[in-house]
Parts: structure tokens; C-alpha cells; sequence
């Protein structure tokens, strides 16, 4: 077989069973990509002795018998999740060296179902971004490029994930997503991202950006994929005391094909104005394909949506600042070089001014101040009451019975890189528009490509849940991923 | 509201990060900017609204009050950057 390296997890796992390949094969094949792949920027650190040992002992329980479906296929994983003896960063200078003495769940659960790491990928400094231009290894590329060949963003903050899984670098890679960092860059490279509702997949060994939106999530080449993958990733975790006890289902066993009567909301507010008109019509046909296939359209309202970025944007720094206060030069990485006479402050002040970027030096003096005596409730707490609000919109459009949720991934197509670099950091934030009021009321959300834009790039829609209804979801997507046949690729130019 | 060049350096130094001096008006202006966006949740009432803490309304989790890990010391003192005699070191605390 040649190629191996594009074929998705289900694919390769049929492959596997049947003893077509081996998992040694397939990992060969993504470590001569992403070695073909520097251009990309997408993977920073790479693993390639790890991957193959991981792969010949998939092999082993292959011929024993015991695989299970992630047995064998190999994975990028974000810098953000710590890997046992593996630099994990978070790209950040401030982590410089890092290597945990321990394993993320979600990393240790993909490994325990013999899974293949190929190593760390690109994204944004501290997952606080939505163009991958804030990492400290420098940005990933999209593999997609428009009529004019400059080079685009892949997105954040996973935009190394989606670039690697956009140019089959990798069977499939992990995310986290806080504000839409699955779900953006998945729209922007042509790939299926999800992220989980929140409590579905433990945090626990996950670098902390915001503890009360994080979640991770599989970023894959199709739904059928990421179903395969969110249930090897889910678990109950008692090291996570946010981690839902939920047993995790059969994702897979819920993709039926069949949606007939389900009831889809089209929220009136998201139809923002000086929207494109390419992003409003790939909404209209969407919304057609669904009912196609079945399910009834309805109009519905979310009231709070517009206050949604701004409570964001107080609640996501009020924690990240929390969250970051652990990087003060004493437990790991980074210790500023100090001067003659610099006490234990200097050291802190020296330390983090030097270690953090700009964007996430931004995040944590916001975060200080909104949390700062005398502000704490005209910022933090209001926000916390309309995050109530909002959620609640959800809770009353679910209570009347609609089952999903259609709207756009992204305002725009993958944006060139640069281009927004004197822009206002509030413009950037309008990347999340789409996507942030699901983290907010904790529900999951899938972005699946569904059409291209007059230049030929990639652009998806979103699907948003009930609580803890991936299944559910997950057969949603995959009815609009097969109505929209989305097969276009990027043109190999790396 | 609106955050001056003395209320930038206070803020900064809560946060624990050195800004210079000549880069403190554009800190002020930058923190501006993100402040009048959010100046728009004063739009919404939100009277009788309880701040939301966690998005499902569970109940934290109990364990017992044990102790399930430790004996580490070495593997926690591995990352960082000055550890001696499995202690953390710092420059001096107190004069």
C-alpha cells in the first residue's frame, strides 16, 4: 500500500486487522512525512524512537489478538498535554526544557490502547491564541494555500495539530479547546475537529489555561474518526475532580446515518452582521442538507450570544492568571539570569516578563486586574452572571426540544499569517465568536468541513450538542459530512 | 473605566511581571482596549443571575483524607532550574 500516511484511523484499523499493514509501516510513513514536512512548522518536537518501538509492540498485540481500535495508528500530540520524558512546553520560552515526570490521561489512555506517539506539535503560547503566531517556536503553516500562494494561518490555538492532520503528517492528533481552539483550526484546514462537553475527557495533566472551559478532543480526517478516538481519549478519572461519572459509550455505535425527525436549531443571532456571504450561504446548505436527510429546521434564539467574546475575554484571563502563577522561575523551566543584589521578586518579575509573550503577559495582567480588589465584581462576577445567561439560552432552545445546533465555524476562511499583526487583540478575539458560547455553557461541539470558499479554501460548519450526547452529535456530523462530500485536499507545496 | 499608567504598573507588578517604564502607556492603552470591549456586559441584566461556577451543577467530588501519592521528592525536584539538597532554592527571602 502506498501512502500510508493518509489514511484515516478506521481505514488503517480495518488495514491492521487484516493484516494488510503493520503499525510499524504506518508510522514509518508519518515519520518520512513530517520529516518532508519542516516547512509546516507543525511538529516541534519529534519522538521517532518512541513511535517505533510503540508501534512494533502494537504490532505484538495485533498478532496476539488484543488490539482495540486505536491500537497501531499513530498520533500527534499538542504540547500543551504532558508526555512522560517528552518536552512539553505549551510553547512557551517560560517552559523551556520541561520534561514531566508523569503522563497526561488522555496521553496515557491513547497509549494504553496501543496508540503511536510521532511527537509534540505547534500552537499558540499557553493555548491563548487563534492563528498558532504566539508559539515560541515560531507559527505552523497551513498546508491549504489561496490564489495568491502567501502562507496561512492553520489557526489556534491547535494550529500545529490541524496543520499535521490537514497534510496526513499523522493518522490523527489531540486538541484542547477552550474558546474554539479544536474547532477553528479544524474549519480552516479541512478537518473534522470536536470538542467534548465539558467533564468528558479528563484534564488532568493538560497544562492549565482555563480551568472551568478546557476540555480536549480529537482533531481527525473524518467524524467516523474522531467518534473512534474520543472514546479512547474519555474516561472517568478521579485525578480530575471536574471529570464527570459518566461511563463512556460507544461512540462509533452511534453512527447510524439516520436523523430523521431530529429537531436542528438555527440560532437567528449568530447571523452577524457583515458576515461573508460565502459563510451565509455554506449555513443555508447545510441547514438544506440536514433536512434532506431528515431532520426538521427551526428557527431559535439565543439571546445572550453577543455578550458571550466580552465575558470570554474576562473569564478565560481571570483563570489563565490563576492557572499561570505556578511559572515563577523556583519549579520548573525557565529562571531569569539574575543581577547582583535581585531578591525573590526580582526573580518572579524578571522571570515572567522574560519567559511569557506578549499575548499571555496581556492574558494575566487582565486576569489580575479583573480579579484586583474593587473590580472583582463589576468585571469577574458579572461576567460569571451572564456565562449564567447564556448557558441558560441553551438549557431553554434544548428544553423546547431541539436536538443540535447548525452554525458557522468561523467567520472567515484561514486568514494569511501576519495579517493581523497590528491589529487589535480584540479583532483576533472575534476569531471566537462562533465557538466560544459552547465552552462557556460547557456543551460539545464538532466542526466539519463542509464546503471551500472562492479560493478554494476550506470552510466548516459547526454542530453543537446536549450535554454528554456525543453519539448523538457525532451521527449529526456525519450526516452532513457525507451530504457535503467534502474530499478536496491541499495541493502538496511543502 | 479606565486604567492609568500608575494603575498599568500596579497591575503589572501583581501579576509578577517586569514592564519598563517607557513601555507603561502602551500597556494602558492596550488594557483600554480590552476593557472597553468588555464594557458591554454592563448592557445585560443581570439582576437575581447567580455567577455561574461550573458549567454542570455537580457536586465536587470527596475522597477519603488519605494520602495516595508521595515519597517524590527527587522526580519533582527534576525540572527545576536550582535544587539543592531536595530542597527548591531561591535567592534570599529575608534580609
Amino acid at each position: 500500500m502506498s501512502d500510508l500516511n493518509k489514511l484515516t484511523i478506521a481505514g488503517a484499523r480495518d488495514a491492521l486487522a487484516k493484516g494488510d499493514v503493520t503499525s510499524v509501516e504506518l508510522t514509518d510513513a508519518c515519520l518520512t512525512a513530517i520529516e518532508g514536512a519542516g516547512a509546516l512548522n507543525a511538529f516541534v518536537h519529534k519522538t521517532p524512537e518512541i513511535a517505533r518501538e510503540m508501534a512494533r509492540a502494537a504490532d505484538d498485540r495485533i498478532k496476539s489478538g488484543n488490539a482495540v481500535a486505536m491500537t497501531g495508528i499513530p498520533l500527534g500530540i499538542k504540547d500543551l498535554f504532558c508526555t512522560k520524558g517528552v518536552e512539553s512546553q505549551a510553547a512557551s520560552r517560560i517552559l523551556t526544557g520541561f520534561r514531566p515526570e508523569y503522563e497526561s490521561t488522555v496521553t496515557q489512555n491513547l497509549w494504553d490502547a496501543g496508540a503511536v506517539m510521532l511527537g509534540k506539535l505547534n500552537m499558540d503560547e499557553f493555548a491563548m491564541g487563534s492563528s498558532n503566531e504566539s508559539s515560541a517556536y515560531g507559527n505552523a503553516v497551513n498546508p491549504w494555500k489561496g490564489k495568491d500562494g502567501a502562507d496561512l494561518t492553520p489557526g489556534g490555538s491547535s494550529g500545529g495539530s490541524a496543520a499535521a492532520v490537514g497534510a496526513d503528517l499523522c493518522l490523527a492528533a489531540t486538541g484542547t479547546d477552550t474558546g474554539g481552539s479544536i474547532r477553528q483550526p479544524a474549519a480552516f484546514t479541512g478537518t473534522v475537529g470536536l470538542k467534548p462537553t465539558y467533564g468528558r475527557v479528563s484534564r488532568w495533566g493538560v497544562i492549565a489555561f482555563a480551568s472551568s472551559l478546557d476540555q480536549a478532543g480529537p482533531m481527525t480526517k473524518s467524524v467516523r474518526d474522531a467518534a473512534i478516538m474520543l472514546g479512547a481519549m474519555a474516561s472517568v478519572d478521579e485525578k480530575d475532580s471536574t471529570s464527570a461519572e459518566i461511563p463512556v459509550p460507544d461512540f462509533e455505535a452511534a453512527l447510524t446515518g439516520d436523523i430523521r425527525g431530529k429537531k436542528i436549531g438555527i440560532p437567528r443571532e449568530y447571523r452577524m452582521d457583515g458576515m461573508p456571504d460565502e459563510i451565509d450561504a455554506l449555513w443555508r446548505q447545510g441547514a438544506e442538507m440536514l433536512r434532506d436527510a431528515g431532520a426538521e429546521i427551526v428557527d431559535i434564539s439565543l439571546p445572550h450570544t453577543k455578550y458571550a467574546l466580552p465575558a470570554y475575554y474576562v473569564i478565560a484571563p481571570a483563570e489563565a492568571s490563576s492557572n499561570l502563577a505556578r511559572y515563577d522561575g523556583v519549579r520548573y523551566g525557565l529562571r531569569a539570569k539574575l543581577g547582583q543584589g535581585d531578591g525573590i521578586t526580582d526573580m518572579y518579575e524578571k522571570t515572567r516578563a522574560e519567559g511569557f509573550g506578549p499575548e499571555v503577559q496581556r492574558r494575566i495582567m487582565i486576569g489580575t486586574y479583573v480579579l484586583s480588589a474593587g473590580f472583582y465584581d463589576a468585571y469577574y462576577n458579572r461576567a460569571r452572571r451572564v456565562r449564567a445567561l447564556i448557558k441558560r439560552d441553551f438549557d431553554q432552545a434544548y428544553a423546547a426540544g431541539v436536538d443540535a445546533i447548525l452554525t458557522p465555524a468561523t467567520p472567515s476562511s484561514a486568514f494569511a499569517l501576519g495579517s493581523m499583526a497590528d491589529a487589535d487583540p480584540v479583532e483576533m478575539y472575534l476569531n471566537d465568536v462562533f465557538t466560544v458560547t459552547v465552552n462557556l455553557a460547557g456543551l460539545p461541539g464538532i466542526s466539519v468541513p463542509v464546503g471551500q470558499d472562492a479560493q478554494g479554501l476550506p470552510l466548516g460548519l459547526q454542530l453543537i450538542g446536549r450535554p454528554f450526547e456525543e453519539g448523538d452529535l457525532l451521527n449529526q456530523a456525519l450526516v452532513l459530512e457525507r451530504a457535503a462530500g467534502f474530499v478536496a485536499k491541499p495541493e502538496r507545496w511543502w | 473605566m479606565s486604567i492609568t499608567e500608575d494603575e498599568a504598573r500596579k497591575v503589572a507588578h501583581l501579576a509578577r511581571i517586569r514592564v519598563e517604564d517607557a513601555a507603561l502607556p502602551a500597556l494602558a492603552r492596550e488594557l483600554n482596549g480590552i476593557l472597553q470591549f468588555m464594557e458591554q456586559l454592563n448592557e445585560v441584566d443581570v439582576e437575581g443571575v447567580e455567577p455561574m461556577t461550573g458549567v454542570t451543577p455537580m457536586r465536587l467530588k470527596r475522597r477519603e483524607d488519605v494520602v495516595s501519592a508521595g515519597e517524590m521528592a527527587d522526580k519533582i525536584l527534576k525540572n527545576a532550574p536550582d535544587a539543592r539538597e531536595g530542597f527548591f532554592a531561591v535567592p534570599k527571602v529575608v534580609e
